[in-house]
């Protein structure tokens, strides 16, 4: 069958289950039933702090075709991940689900324990390195599932991911099970990715390498949600974990279209008091906030809030006053570590308060104005940011179709040609985020407007901006590169790709050898 | 001065990126670059890449100019038969002498003659970097009619004076004087030589700004970053604005009631006036400013 993209989707995908096809971005709001949980309560004078990884893995029962849970707040330094699946190896565990929010490089060795078959399925927000080249190949058993940053949450609130066992990295922690990320040697911030899984796992366990005395205040995640806490040497390297500074590009060609993106950002009427804003790390987004920041200092522009994963710069700007608060799901780098740990309007947002479409009310319905970045993306302003142009999984959603739902004005800025591809191409080869939820693109050589935005058009028209149709941006990068073949994939469906709603928005196929 | 040159990019001609990138970057010229940019032993290959980027790239309106070997070295001539063939609006000759530019201008005319392109199309850029370039700029600039504007080259130039280049610029100021009366006298445009130190922002905006005040009529750029602080500093100023229009206003009246001549608040406008009042108005819109 085909959803309502055009894109040919398997109406049953084995070790996937029945396919819901996307059918809009917003056609899946109203009722909905969120999943009630079991648990065990804990006795008074029960202790939770336990000597080791096997012993938690005995407490809890670990068994075959269980899903366990991880987060990606140590993002390339984590070794919580690998520590405790290299123990369930040594107990002949087979057909594991691994629900990590996200999979970076360092977490390699799942390769292997798919190959064994003792991992058979992965969900994740975000997969890039060796695991999403062996998922590409077809070496998971079931296909992947890639999911939104509020999507996870509302799949695992609704019960389409069912967690037993969430594993919590901590680094801080305390004998009782009070978390925090803002302490110890691995602090890395705000720990929102982790709040839907320490509320609805079976069991929930703290791996933590800086243990305390009760209680660890202040309190991210709270001892009601956690059975055990066991200490390791260390969860994580502080080198991967956080990064020391995040950089506005040097790029004459990044600070172009930053520069560009700000004008539009100026002439959407968006720019007055009550701003808010959400841009990444990248160096061409945070040259974006430079040139926003600038604009709200010259006409005194008080913003209501920025959010995501927050940065130094963004903290900056919080600092100068030019908003007047932080909504973090994420700290980036070491400035906002400290800035989530010190100031009180530094709010901490878990990720269903952050891109849940079913709840009531996520931030990213508040946002005005989301920069994004693509992979690809088409005439019809569909993105990718799920695979390369040769189809092998480099990425994935994040809070990319989150916040492009959410926001007024989404705009996603790229350079119209990278390493020597277009970008502008007529089908993506993976949707990620549909194109009625991004209203604008700006590259280097020309700006476009999604054509259902004419308001906007109209206001960009009385400016000197390069205005032009997508398909034009289209034909430049065709006439300096050329139209690149489309490469042969199989037909065997190796990730689903879920939109925020749940509903399968495209698939990934299995790439040839 | 037929158009806007506030800024004048210099782009290695031996790097494909740059120059893929060269015409969106906001400068009013750029200045692809087969001398000091490229090794020798790289010199055909970037004629080629040059060539090819010319031909083939779009550069949106943006003016090329081709930064050749002096005339002197072995590869000069060379430069101007292999370049002029995909006529670029204007070859910048390093060391540039009177008699380069006699030379230059003969083998264009040949060229030009030769492929049935317009005669006097591609235009010349001396640079001034020699202590003889600078004594002789007015007479460098009168060889030629295809002569537009004047570079100064402000390293090569204290070298060969045997003083030391400084942020301050002290040591360039009769250079800056001489080669702006130069060029004011011939009605080019003087275009001041690179700041080097991209990390000192205080002293690059002085920089500009004196060379402004000395009468330079825009500045050559080395980093995209510096295009524009450049841009802003020579925009013209609200009343230069004011002026332009009203000349340009009381030239469409007079052209309207049929008169070859008028006045403005009592003074004769001729041609120069007229071109002024639309060079800056031009200058203007590019700024943003109308």
């Amino acid at each position: 069958m085909k959803n309502i993209l055009g894109r040919e989707i398997p109406e049953y995908i084995q070790g996937y289950g029945v396919v819901k096809p996307f059918k809009g971005a917003f056609e899946s709001l109203g009722e909905v039933q969120k999943k009630s949980i079991k648990l065990k309560s804990a006795i008074p004078k029960q202790q939770k702090v336990l000597g080791s990884i096997k012993e938690v893995l005995e407490k809890c029962d670990i068994k075959d075709g269980m899903t366990i849970s991880f987060h990606h707040h140590l993002r390339n330094g984590d070794y919580v991940l690998n520590m405790v699946l290299e123990e369930i190896s040594k107990k002949n565990i087979k057909d594991i689900r691994v629900a990590a929010s996200s999979i970076f490089p360092i977490h390699e060795p799942l390769v292997g324990y798919m190959k064994t078959g003792m991992v058979t399925g992965i969900c994740a927000n975000y997969i890039s390195g060796p695991v999403a080249d062996a998922i590409s190949r077809g070496e998971l058993k079931n296909p992947a599932i890639m999911h939104t940053h509020g999507g996870r949450a509302r799949a695992i609130e609704a019960g389409d991911v069912k967690i037993d066992i969430a594993f919590i990295a901590a680094p801080t922690c305390d004998t009782y099970g009070n978390i925090n990320g803002v302490d110890g040697k691995s602090a890395c911030g705000s720990l929102g990715y982790v709040v839907p899984d320490a509320l609805y796992a079976e069991k929930t366990v703290a791996i933590t390498d800086n243990l305390v005395s009760y209680p660890a205040c202040p309190i991210e995640i709270s001892q009601e949600y956690i059975d055990y806490v066991v200490k390791v040497e260390s969860i994580g390297d502080a080198k991967g974990i956080v990064s020391g500074t995040t950089k506005i590009t040097k790029d004459p060609v990044g600070l172009k279209i930053a520069k560009m993106t700000s004008k539009v950002i100026e002439v959407s009427g968006l720019l007055k008091d009550g701003f808010s804003f959400q841009t990444g790390a990248g160096g061409t987004s945070l040259a974006v906030a430079a040139y926003v920041k600038e604009l709200m200092q010259k006409n005194e522009i008080k913003g209501s809030f920025a959010s995501g994963g927050i940065t130094g710069y963004m903290v900056e700007m919080f600092e100068e006053g030019l908003f007047d608060a932080l909504f973090d799901v994420q700290c980036f780098d070491l400035k906002a570590v400290e800035s989530y740990r010190d100031n009180k309007r530094h709010q901490g947002m878990s990720a269903s308060m952050y891109g849940n479409p079913h709840n009531k009310g996520a931030v990213v319905n508040n946002l005005d104005v989301m920069i994004l970045g693509a992979t690809e993306i088409d005439v019809d302003f569909n993105v990718n940011v799920t695979t390369g142009s040769s189809g092998v999984i480099m990425g994935g959603s994040g809070g990319h179709s989150d916040t492009a739902a959410g926001a007024k004005l989404a705009i996603v800025v790229t350079q119209l040609i990278k390493g020597r591809l277009p970008i502008v191409v007529d089908r993506v080869t993976t949707v990620t985020t549909p194109g009625e939820t991004i209203d604008v693109l700006v590259t280097e050589r020309g700006i476009a407007v999604n054509p259902s935005r004419q308001d906007l058009i109209k206001r960009l028209e009385g400016t000197n901006l390069p205005i032009m149709p997508i398909e034009d941006l289209k034909r430049i990068a065709e006439d300096m590169t050329g139209v690149p073949e489309r490469i042969e994939l199989g037909d065997e469906v190796v990730a689903v790709v879920e939109y925020r709603d749940g509903t399968v928005i495209d698939v990934v196929r299995k790439i040839g050898d | 001065m037929d158009r806007p040159r506030r800024t004048m990019l210099f782009i290695p001609g031996n790097n494909p990126n740059m120059l893929q990138n060269a015409g969106i970057l906001g400068a009013d010229s750029i200045i692809l670059d087969i001398e000091d940019a490229v090794s020798i032993t790289e010199k055909d290959a970037a004629r080629i890449l040059v060539k090819s980027a010319i031909n083939n790239l779009d550069f949106y309106g943006t003016e090329i100019v081709v930064r050749i070997n002096p005339l002197s070295s072995a590869f000069g001539v060379k430069d101007i038969e292999e370049i002029a063939t995909v006529q670029p609006a204007a070859l910048m000759i390093a060391k540039a002498t009177e008699e380069d530019v006699r030379t230059a201008c003969e083998m264009l005319a040949k060229i030009e003659d030769e492929k049935g392109f317009e005669l006097g199309r591609i235009k010349l850029f001396p640079l001034i970097e020699t202590a003889y370039g600078l004594e002789n700029v007015y007479s460098i600039i009168k060889s030629s009619d295809r002569v537009v504007g004047v570079l100064l080259g402000a390293e090569d130039l204290t070298a060969d004076l045997e003083v030391k280049r400084t942020a301050e610029g002290k040591e360039i100021f009769y250079a800056r004087c001489k080669i702006a009366a130069a060029c004011k006298a011939c009605r080019v445009d003087a275009i001041d030589t690179p700041f080097a130190d991209m990390n000192n922002c205080e002293g690059f905006i002085k920089d500009i700004q004196t060379a402004k005040s000395l009468g330079m009529t825009g500045k050559a750029a080395i980093n995209p970053r510096q295009i524009d602080t450049i841009h802003d500093i020579f925009a013209p100023s609200e009343e230069e604005i004011k002026y332009a229009q009203s000349v340009i206003k009381a030239m469409e009246e007079a052209k309207e009631q049929g008169k070859g001549v008028f006045s403005l608040n009592g003074k004769m406008v001729d041609a120069p006036i007229i071109a002024r009042a639309q060079n800056v108005v031009k200058k203007a819109k590019l700024a943003g400013l109308l």
